[in-house]
């Protein structure tokens, strides 16, 4: 059985990491909210955008004559993995099911017989995917020094380099892992391909009411600078999403934290007590059959 | 009740205007466009420069455009800028001193780096904007 003492000390130790995770949960709530607002802002954009993309490829890409960033290389043979996770640990299962899912999709691609590279976007993925598939990674985008959410340098950095890339003809096909932001309690580990771009399926189509668009320049040219925004656009948004949903891991597992804290004490001071009760009853004892034997 | 317009304009960091207008005149890359209500479909790409936006009984409202585009459909007008500042809020004497200092980086770039490219559009997306005011 502990002493006294020591108990007292352990207390005392559980008590200030539990002042620790409850200041890191209040600190993550707050960045919450922010990269939340951050990440609802930006996406009308990005809906919009995914929209007319949409609507566009509909007009020009169908029979596979349009750009290359849209239509693909007609290969399949090299694939990009881009491994989104956050810089920074303490944040529960967070990077850890990212880099999970990651793996999978590496592995998968693998089994396919692609040839696989690999970019990671935040220090923890290149940290946990680097012992395995070190030699498969071909760049790094640090986002470290990003402040307040302003990931729209980062972001276009990224696209230009991807595109760059691509033009040169280093991989075929670019996906990205990344975690999607559903809700505070729940982020999902998502796989999204990023080039050739494909509009998603929901986009809404307009209505045009028997009108004919017109197009100032052409649809092709106008295609064309688009996609590269878009591209921008998914990466950014895929930024955001995974920052909202760090500090959201981040408040869960520090309240989890805290709340085991909690019960620690408890159970320790459950202990505490009794050994401190024992001891009394044990002195009694001692003077009163000294009192007796008298 | 006259016909209105349905307008919003969008950068990637927020949605900056939506609501009913009368008229929009907007920078297209091959010249300059109006938006009256009932507009025919039409998507062209935009060029730097100042989106008016006029309402009824309402003073005129002067937005800066980076690049972007315009998307006119029977719902209405939407503006996707790479980014945009509303003039009325524009803090010029700020902006000179970024674009002073904008300049002042480009120098320290050699001229075949990628940095460098994005810094001079940088720059002349400044002094247009400084220009506008």
């Amino acid at each position: 059985m502990a002493s006294l003492k020591e108990l007292k000390g352990r207390i005392a130790s559980v008590k200030s990491t539990q002042k620790i995770t409850k200041a890191k949960q209040m600190v993550a709530a707050a960045k919450l909210r922010r990269a939340q607002e951050a990440a609802e802002a930006a996406r009308p954009y990005a809906e919009r955008l995914a929209a007319v993309i949409a609507n566009l490829s509909a007009a020009t890409g169908a029979d596979g004559s349009g750009p290359k960033l849209l239509s693909g290389t007609g290969a399949s043979d090299t694939h990009l993995v881009l491994v989104m996770t956050a810089e920074r640990g303490l944040c529960g299962g967070f990077n850890a099911n990212t880099v999970k899912r990651a793996r999978q999709h590496i592995d998968e691609l693998r089994a396919e017989g692609k040839t696989v590279k690999v970019i990671t976007i935040g220090k923890k993925g290149r940290e946990q995917l680097g012992r395995e598939y070190g030699d498969l990674f071909i760049d790094h985008v640090d986002l470290s020094d990003v402040k307040q959410n302003d990931f729209t340098e980062a972001a276009l950095g990224l696209g230009h380099e991807l595109t760059r890339l691509y033009e040169e003809g280093a991989f075929d096909v670019a996906s990205l892992v990344y975690s999607r932001f559903k809700s505070v309690l729940s982020q999902v580990p998502s796989v999204q391909q990023v080039i050739p771009a494909t509009p998603p399926e929901d986009a809404e189509v307009i209505d045009l009411q028997g009108a004919i668009y017109s197009y100032e320049p052409s649809e092709e040219e106008i295609l064309e600078t688009l996609l590269p925004r878009y591209i921008n656009t998914q990466l950014l948004s895929a930024m955001l999403e995974s920052a909202a949903g760090e500090q959201a891991a981040s408040m869960t597992a520090m309240d989890n934290a805290t709340r085991n804290a909690g019960d620690l004490i408890d159970s320790l001071s459950l202990q505490y007590n009794r050994a401190r009760q024992a001891q009394i009853t044990k002195e009694l004892i001692e003077i009163i059959s000294g009192a007796e034997a008298l | 009740m006259a016909d209105t317009l349905h307008f919003s304009l969008v950068s990637p960091a927020k949605e900056m205007f939506s609501g009913e207008v009368s008229h929009v005149i907007a920078p297209g890359s091959e010249g300059q466009f109006g938006v009256l209500p009932k507009h025919a479909p039409f998507m062209t790409t935009l060029k730097n420069g100042v989106v008016q936006v006029l309402r009824a009984g309402k003073d005129e409202m002067r937005i800066f455009v980076r690049g972007g585009f315009a998307d006119v459909t029977p719902a209405g007008l939407t503006i996707l800028a790479e980014e945009a500042v509303d003039l009325a809020e524009a803090d010029k004497a700020a902006l000179q001193a970024e674009l002073e200092a904008t300049q002042l980086e480009l120098k320290s770039h050699s001229s075949d780096d990628g940095a460098h490219v994005r810094l001079e559009e940088h720059i002349a997306y400044l002094e247009d904007l400084c220009a506008a005011i």
